[in-house]
């Protein structure tokens, strides 16, 4: 009996093939790997790590899986300082990263307001922020700890400087772009400034502002990793820097696996966001 | 229609600077006439003569560069409730539904209404449009002519005192345009409402205005004629070509835009002519054979 898919289940099925055939070669690729263990002391073979127990360094899918399900059951244990469920440190990462991203959307929108609806404004900011915006938020990070000399607030402090410009250069962009006709239509109706910028401006802008807001999260969720392996203390960053301290690499997988999948709910809800405001023209 | 002019227009000029910014081209300049009280006006020119530009300027949304624009003889400061505008594309936010539209303008009128009060009102306009069924849709999910219909809506649920527009139906198709020109006909004349209409659109001009002006060619484009429309009302499509008149009006305003229109500058140089007071023209049948003969060249 042949019964027609739609694309969907055909894509999905596609993907569980593609997913499937990765694993397999991963796990064939460690099996190829594994020699044949060397006689020695159980407890030195336990120090000197998992290649001398004749397993391969790169650990299996299964093996991965298991620790993943292991962090999945017991995500919010603390053991003190340097063990701590991954649920625990990707709660504080998650925290900088939205603390930093929303203090950036506090300024960066209302003054992507002001420079988006003057021309002066905008011709004379633009050098400063074309200047401004490649430069690598890590470079801040020195002088943030420098000037702030706390590791928390400097670390919330690169994620609002990563976060600004996407969401600066938007909203400008998006203001200074509103069609001509709909504010004619405003000041035909003789509609004060503050309503207009309410009720004309802003919903205008408001997918141009989103998208900025979208790119700014997914800098943010990549440059707090790197933060926090360069502060340390706690987050998903040290977490990462910890396990490869302890020639994890089952824990660095298994951390890039829950990274990758916050970075993915981040992304989806500012894209859900972006979906309530926008409008077909 | 009475005497009085409500709209005057007095010596008008534009003029935009070259993009060497060292001189200027003058789009139309010496520009006089008037609208009066519940007339309906029509200005016919070609693409680019700068019907867009006067229409912005009569707004308040544009300045001229010389001359002024009076309204109950009081100088245009900028744009005002009292003068609605109907855009040459329909100018709707497309985050808003129909409703929300109409709203927006209703509630920047009457700040002080209910919520109530300004629905009812609405949908009075909705109705009075037939898009009733349609308050809650977006622009995108309405037809071009529903479209302009909910800017013709919100134009005229302000009352305005004047309704400016800028060739309100030339996007559309001309079934959907003959049924839209027919309701505005009726409306209008029903609120006695005094309109500035653009048009490319001769027989638009000939259903709807009593006067028409005629702009020349730009650049430094003026009026050349004023033609009174000498069909009776109240006009209607199905028998405007009926009438003996229809041909001498159309023939005068097709030979305006085929031929006189960019040979102005030889006319006005053969002839008296005083941009204060354009001629005025009342095409008519010559004798009532010329009368007879229109409609049944028709009927073949
Ligand atoms: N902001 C501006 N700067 C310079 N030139 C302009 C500007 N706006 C209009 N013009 C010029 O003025 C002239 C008249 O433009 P306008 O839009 O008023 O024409 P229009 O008669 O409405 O034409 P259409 O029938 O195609 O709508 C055009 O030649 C145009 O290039
Ligand atoms: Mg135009």
């Amino acid at each position: 009996m042949t019964t027609t898919q739609p694309p969907w289940a055909k894509a999905l099925a596609l993907s569980i093939i593609i997913l499937g055939v990765f694993l397999l070669s991963w796990h064939l690729f460690v099996l190829s790997k594994q020699g044949p263990a060397v006689k020695m002391d159980p407890e030195l073979a336990e120090l000197l790590g998992p290649t001398a127990k004749g397993k391969s360094a790169i650990p299996s899918p299964a093996d991965v899986g298991k620790e993943i399900w292991g962090h999945i059951t017991n995500p919010f244990y603390d053991a003190g300082p340097n063990d701590k469920g991954i649920g625990i440190q990707l709660a504080y990462s998650i925290a900088r990263v939205l603390t930093g991203f929303f203090l950036a959307a506090l300024i960066a929108v209302p003054l992507g307001f002001l420079i988006g609806m003057s021309n002066v404004a905008q011709r004379a900011l633009d050098p400063f922020i074309q200047l401004l915006k490649p430069v690598s938020p890590l470079a801040w990070m020195p002088l943030a700890l420098y000037t702030i000399k706390d590791s928390e607030t400097s670390s919330i402090f690169v994620i609002f400087i990563c976060s600004i410009w996407p969401m600066l250069i938007n909203t400008t962009f998006g203001v200074a772009n509103v069609r001509r006709e709909w504010l004619n239509v405003a000041r035909t109706l003789e509609v004060s400034s503050w309503r207009t910028a309410f009720r004309v401006i802003l919903p205008a802008a408001a997918p141009t502002i989103l998208t900025g807001m979208r790119i700014s999260i997914g800098i943010a969720w990549l440059v707090i990793v790197a933060a926090e392996m360069l502060v340390g203390g706690t987050g998903i960053g040290y977490f990462v820097w910890n396990e490869w301290n302890n020639l994890s690499i089952t824990g660095v997988i298994s951390a890039i696996f829950f990274i990758g999948v916050v970075g993915m709910l981040l992304d989806l809800a500012l894209a859900r966001a972006g979906r309530l405001v926008a409008y077909v023209e | 229609m009475t005497d009085k002019p409500i709209i005057q227009v007095q010596g008008l000029e534009k003029s935009f600077p070259t993009p060497n910014e060292k001189s200027s081209t003058q789009v139309f300049g010496d520009i006089w006439f008037d609208v009066h009280e519940g007339e309906f006006v029509c200005l016919i020119g070609h693409s680019g003569c700068g019907k867009t530009t006067m229409l912005n300027i009569l707004a308040g949304l544009d300045k001229p560069t010389n001359g002024v624009v009076l309204v109950d003889r009081k100088d245009v400061r900028g744009p005002s409730l009292d003068r609605a505008v109907i855009f040459q594309g329909h100018a709707l936010m497309p985050w808003m539904t129909a409703m929300a539209n109409i709203d927006f303008a209703v509630s920047s009128r009457w700040p002080e209404k209910s919520r109530e009060e300004r629905r009812a009102h609405c949908q009075e306009f909705i109705d009075l449009v037939h898009l009733t069924g349609a308050e809650t849709k977006k622009p995108s999910q309405l037809s071009g002519g529903m479209r302009q219909r909910v800017g013709i809506a919100r134009a005229l649920a302000i009352e305005p005192r004047i309704m400016l527009m800028d060739e309100p139906f030339s996007a559309l198709d001309a079934l959907t345009r003959g049924s839209l020109q027919d309701e505005l006909v009726s409306i209008v004349h029903a609120r006695k409402q005094t309109s500035f209409m653009i048009t490319h659109d001769i027989d638009e001009a000939i259903l709807l205005a009593d006067r028409i002006v005629l702009m020349t060619n730009g650049p430094e484009a003026r009026v050349c004629e004023i033609v009174e429309n000498t069909l009776p009302k109240p006009r209607s499509r199905t028998n405007l070509h009926m009438h003996p008149n229809y041909y001498p009006m159309r023939n005068h305003l097709i030979e305006f835009l085929v031929n006189r229109s960019k040979n102005f500058k030889e006319e006005i140089a053969s002839a008296s002519y005083d941009p204060k007071k354009p001629p005025v023209a009342r095409p008519m049948a010559a004798d009532t054979t010329a009368a007879l003969a229109a409609p049944q060249t028709i009927a073949m």
